[in-house]
């Protein structure tokens, strides 16, 4: 027969709490967020999965695109005033260069959002320690790695957008021919990915100064680190894909 | 011995615009989601009526429409398939029933995001409200079908509609796609991570599987469309050449060149077909569950059933090329899409005869949901077996693009999808609100809609094979087409009888809501997890406690027990399962 | 209910399936030599599903008029299904399915695989918002230029097509709004369009193919019975595509070339 346990009802601690006064809740049993002691361990995996399939559509979303750009690279058209079938594809002349300066960029903010990710996940764990009476961990100075990260990703999209004024400057714009419009479309696409992925890392980086629970903002910051490895990785492949198409 | 862990999702909101406008509760959302369907569906319903009032009477003038000119005819058309198969199909048995239900059915309290909830439904809304908007731009609503071919829909001047209503159309499917990638995170995040103690995957109920299966079909067909659907308003707005080659519209040379309009084909199919088995899979999900909650035995096969279901959603994947038979596409391609798309039909067929199997031996109970779902499976096997026509190329040469298909898909897609709306609506009404519907009225709306129905949409086929073409405005321009215009005609009548009936469901709806008599936590005897909770249900579903699960979900009539059901909450053994 | 339930559903299976079975509405007559074959795979996946409909239908009805609450004490028989059952229907299913499929593609391999024969009649058909025109290449055997910049839809015919006239080898071409064709003799079919997608559908030739502009796709059927036959455009183009008709008319050789003499005369 059941036995009913005591049910407890705690008020959720809002925002505003005070970083760090109350100690955050690891594993344990069925505790779901609000319980007074959310648990936290729970929804990072929670997060993490959620993200994990998040990428599924994006992934289908540049796969339809790149497939696409793929055949038409091959396909040809029937000309009526030949009677015959031709191909039609004029390769861009990318300025590759700057792309790959861009790549660098992007490959250190992955680096430095990796180190983000470790940082917060430390003060995390040192938060329990931090609120003993009395004991003290010294000041902790630490690089803003999430700024940076935030920072090396606005360099990224600046330089994207150099790159389409210098395609521009070449004669390629976003009708100029089917190879163009790929160009375009693939990297803009990429971008607005980026923009999204660099926006949530500034509000991690921001909401800091509101005290939210150290807890909830490192599950931002980790989540948001492993999408813009993804990113990262997808501008490879990305990359790769215009050096072939050429 | 049940453990009952004290949780609490989030607080309970208090005022009207965080309790009923920006809910975060997943049942809220659910019934959100069903009323826009609702909405939606008699929107839908209307236009089709006026397609058939205008098909028998194609220069009768109506009041306060007016003339339906070929433009408006085919306007109707397009909105009528884009309402119904996003705004209906693909949100009230999923959107709307997987919110109300899978978190309860799992035992959990809430859906995994509740935010992104409540955001994927407001953004279905403003979906659909840019979408009417295109009634009431200049030009009006676009005029190339739902399935939107370019260059059809990819130039301005193709017809009146394709400016700013086709413009609109794009971006409401865009918008779309968005809100249903939204709710598929949820709906898989919510099935892997916030199962109950004791629910395995093979413990839960079909309906939760069939809403799985379809969030992945969605999360991975979504993003396609919305990438097809970008590549269209490129074309149409800033001079890309995707699907667009060189053409002269009228005489007028466009400024396109060298493109593939197949390739808009290619993208819309692999988004479109895996689109379908969304529209069906939760109602298949639902008939299980009603099936064997009224005949009380357990589902046949329930293992195969899974399968099946995992089965038809990947094989879903793989057969996009049998819309496009007659599209120019290779006919090597075609010869291999048509044997998977025979493929496919086999785990429906099995789940088919499971379903006999579930009835065979059981002691049938007719209450209205158990109607809709036996209607279910009629429809299911007549709209399916047109299926095998249409799969093999060589047959498809005479029926493609004709009334055939039409018949075939309305059967599946606008009947028998539908009946299982009306089932779990009937089903499922004591818990959501607390009442009975009304059993007499469940009947006759019953009745006269089956019936109905199959009036309406059988005849299809036979006007299909004499050669009727799909998509004609009027019928009055080719000598064969008009000696088929007396079984037109009976469709017309059939679909005016059919359509008034529904207003008896509708009335029945809202008036069992107020009126109807107080239900119990589990009118129906049902084992699934929703019927151990209140009616209606707490905010946190199970009143601060978790359940445990100890049963698979179509414990009845098992030997021995005490009642001719065991809840899967029930700690008492039984036959391991 | 349970009866009530039989009836409903098994005279919904019975009135359906004769309409099917009387051919009150059918295939129209076939006049081409694919036609038989066709109509064969076309009857013979109509009987095994039309079987399949009538016992799935028949069954369903009967068993939940038999197994209703009610008819006897026995109480519901507690099963979870029989695995032997599955795999035998699922195998048999498969093997019907797919036998069905297979049987079929013979006839659409010798329909689409392989290129018209040497010696068959050559004729392009062009689509456009919303009508057909028919080109004809004249003694040389050659289709002479096409430009959409020369097309002029309202000057008919020649100017619809955008043919450009100074080409030699256009100067043979007719161009026509309704198609002849001599019977018994293949037709090597090129399909075009100009504007948006149409669909060349010749119900009682059994032939139907999208016409896609930017591509020019080749077809080709043999029309067995002197006759006249409607096309219609089976793919929507736009407000018109209920009104985008045409004719073919098969006739003997001799009238076929005693009309395109009349026609290339025309020309001169």
């Amino acid at each position: 027969m059941a036995s009913l346990g005591p049910t407890v009802t705690v008020s959720v601690p809002e925002a505003g709490h005070g970083g760090g006064s109350t100690p955050p809740h690891y594993g344990g049993d069925g505790g779901g967020p609000g319980d007074g002691y959310p648990d936290y361990g729970r929804r990072l995996r929670r997060a993490r999965l959620g993200l994990a399939v998040a990428l599924a559509p994006i992934l289908m979303f540049f796969v339809s695109l790149v497939s696409a750009a793929i055949v038409r690279r091959g396909l040809p058209t029937f000309d009526g005033t030949t009677n015959t079938y031709m191909h039609d594809w004029i390769p861009v002349d990318l300025p590759f260069a700057l792309l790959l300066f861009n790549t660098g960029l992007l490959a250190a903010s992955s680096l430095s959002a990796e180190f983000a990710r470790r940082q917060i996940t430390r003060q995390a764990a040192l938060a329990p320690v931090r609120s003993i009476p009395g004991v003290s961990l010294g000041r902790e100075t630490g690089v803003p790695w999430l700024y940076l990260t935030v920072l090396l990703g606005a360099g990224f999209l600046a330089g994207q957008w150099r790159a389409w004024q210098e395609l521009a400057a070449r004669g390629f714009y976003l009708a100029t021919n089917a190879s163009s419009s790929f160009v375009y479309l693939l990297t803009a696409a990429h971008a607005v990915h980026l923009a999204g992925g660099a926006v949530v890392l500034l509000y991690a980086a921001v909401v800091s100064l509101f005290h939210k629970p150290i807890e909830a903002r490192r599950i931002v910051v980790d989540v948001t680190a492993w999408y813009w490895h993804f990113i990262f990785l997808l501008w490879v492949a990305i990359l790769a894909l215009l050096w072939l198409l050429r | 011995m049940a453990t009952l862990a004290p949780i609490h999702a989030h607080a309970a909101p208090q005022g009207f615009i965080r309790k009923y406008i920006f809910s975060l509760d997943h049942k809220i959302i659910g019934l959100q989601y069903y009323f826009l369907a609702l909405a939606a569906v008699f929107v839908g319903m209307f236009l089709s009526l006026l397609m058939r009032i205008h098909l028998i009477w194609p220069t009768a003038v109506l009041p306060w429409i007016g003339e339906i000119k070929p433009e408006t005819y085919l306007s109707l058309l397009t909105m009528h398939g884009t309402i119904m198969v996003f705004f209906v199909l693909t949100t009230a048995p999923q959107s709307g029933f997987g919110n109300y239900f899978l978190p309860l059915q799992i035992g959990a309290p809430d859906m995994a995001f509740p935010v992104l909830n409540m955001l994927s439904f407001w953004t279905t809304f403003v979906a659909f409200v840019v979408l009417i908007a295109a009634f009431f731009v200049s030009g009006g609503a676009p005029l190339h079908g739902w399935t939107g071919y370019a260059p059809l829909s990819a130039l301005n001047n193709s017809g009146p509609g394709e400016q700013l209503g086709a413009d609109l159309w794009i971006t409401s499917i865009a918008i779309f796609c968005i809100a249903s990638l939204m709710g598929a995170l949820n709906f898989i995040t919510t099935t892997l991570d916030l199962r109950a103690k004791g629910m395995t995957m093979m413990r839960m109920p079909l309906t939760c599987w069939a809403w799985f299966v379809t969030a992945v079909l969605g999360l991975l067909a979504f993003g396609v469309l919305l990438s097809a659907g970008i590549l269209l308003l490129l074309d149409r707005n800033l001079g890309t050449s995707f699907y667009v080659p060189l053409v002269s519209v009228n005489g007028q040379l466009m400024g396109h060149r060298g493109a593939s309009p197949l390739l808009w084909q290619h993208l819309f199919w692999f988004f479109g077909h895996p689109e379908v088995y969304i529209a069906i899979l939760p109602g298949m999900g639902v008939t299980s569950q009603v099936l064997s909650t009224f005949s009380r035995k357990p589902i046949f096969g329930y293992k195969a059933m899974v399968y099946a279901i995992m089965a038809i959603g990947f094989l879903g994947f793989v057969v996009w090329g049998h819309h496009m038979f007659m599209s120019g596409m290779s006919p090597y391609s075609a010869f291999a899409f048509s044997i998977m798309t025979m493929l496919i039909g086999v785990p429906s067929a099995i789940k088919t005869f499971n379903w006999l199997g579930t009835i065979h031996n059981g002691r049938v109970r007719f209450h209205t949901p158990m109607l809709y779902a036996i209607g279910f499976v009629s429809l299911f096997v007549s709209g399916g077996l047109s299926g095998p026509f249409l799969a093999q190329p060589v047959l498809d040469i005479p029926l493609h693009d004709t009334y055939f298909v039409v018949g075939h898909f309305h059967l599946i897609m606008g009947v028998a999808a539908i009946f299982g709306i009306f089932a779990a609506t009937y089903y499922w009404f004591p818990k959501m609100f607390g009442r009975m519907m009304n059993e007499t009225l469940g009947r006759v709306h019953f009745v006269i809609t089956l019936i109905g129905t199959y009036a309406i949409f059988m005849p299809m086929h036979y006007l299909g094979m004499a050669g009727q073409t799909r998509r004609y405005s009027q019928f009055t321009e080719v000598a064969y087409m008009t000696r088929l215009i007396p079984l037109q005609t009976f469709m017309t009548y059939a679909a005016f009888i059919t359509i008034g009936a529904q207003v008896i469901f509708l009335f029945n709806l809202f008036w069992s809501m107020f009126k109807g008599p107080k239900a119990s936590d589990n009118p129906w005897e049902a084992t699934t997890l929703e019927w151990t909770t209140a009616t209606p249900p707490p905010h946190d579903n199970f009143g601060g406690r978790t359940p445990v699960v100890h049963h698979g979900p179509y414990e009845y009539s098992v030997p021995g027990a005490a009642k001719d059901y065991v809840m899967q909450t029930d700690p008492a053994g039984v036959t391991a399962h | 209910m349970g009866l009530a339930l039989l009836v409903i559903i098994w005279l919904i299976t019975f009135v359906s399936t004769y309409f099917f079975v009387a051919k009150v509405w059918w295939l129209p007559h076939g006049a081409a030599a694919a036609a038989p074959w066709i109509d064969h795979q076309f009857a013979l996946t109509y009987v095994l599903m039309g079987a399949v409909f009538v016992a799935a239908q028949c069954g369903l009805g009967w068993l939940v008029w038999k197994h209703r609450d009610g008819a006897s004490s026995k109480p519901a028989g507690y099963s979870h299904g029989n695995t032997t059952l599955e795999i035998v229907w699922t195998v048999l299913t498969a093997a019907l399915f797919v036998g069905l499929n297979l049987m079929g593609s013979h006839v659409w391999a010798s329909e689409r695989f392989e290129a018209a024969s040497v010696g068959a009649v050559p004729v392009e058909v062009t689509g456009m918002q919303f009508a057909w025109y028919f080109r004809y290449p004249g003694p040389d055997g050659k289709y002479g230029r096409t430009d959409l910049k020369l097309m002029d839809p309202s000057a008919g015919n020649e100017a619809a097509i955008g043919l450009d006239t100074s080409d030699p080898a256009a100067k043979d071409d007719v161009v026509t709004g309704t198609m002849y064709l001599p019977v018994q003799r293949e037709v090597d079919l090129t399909l075009r369009a100009v504007d948006v997608i149409h669909s060349f559908f010749v119900p009682a030739l059994r032939f139907k193919q999208d016409a896609v502009p930017g591509l020019a796709i080749h077809m080709h059927f043999t029309p067995t019975e002197i006759g006249d036959y409607e096309i219609a455009c089976a793919e929507l183009c736009g407000l018109g595509h209920y009104k985008m008709h045409g004719m073919i008319h098969v006739v003997s050789q001799e009238d076929f070339d005693k009309w395109l003499a009349a026609r290339e005369a025309e020309k001169q």
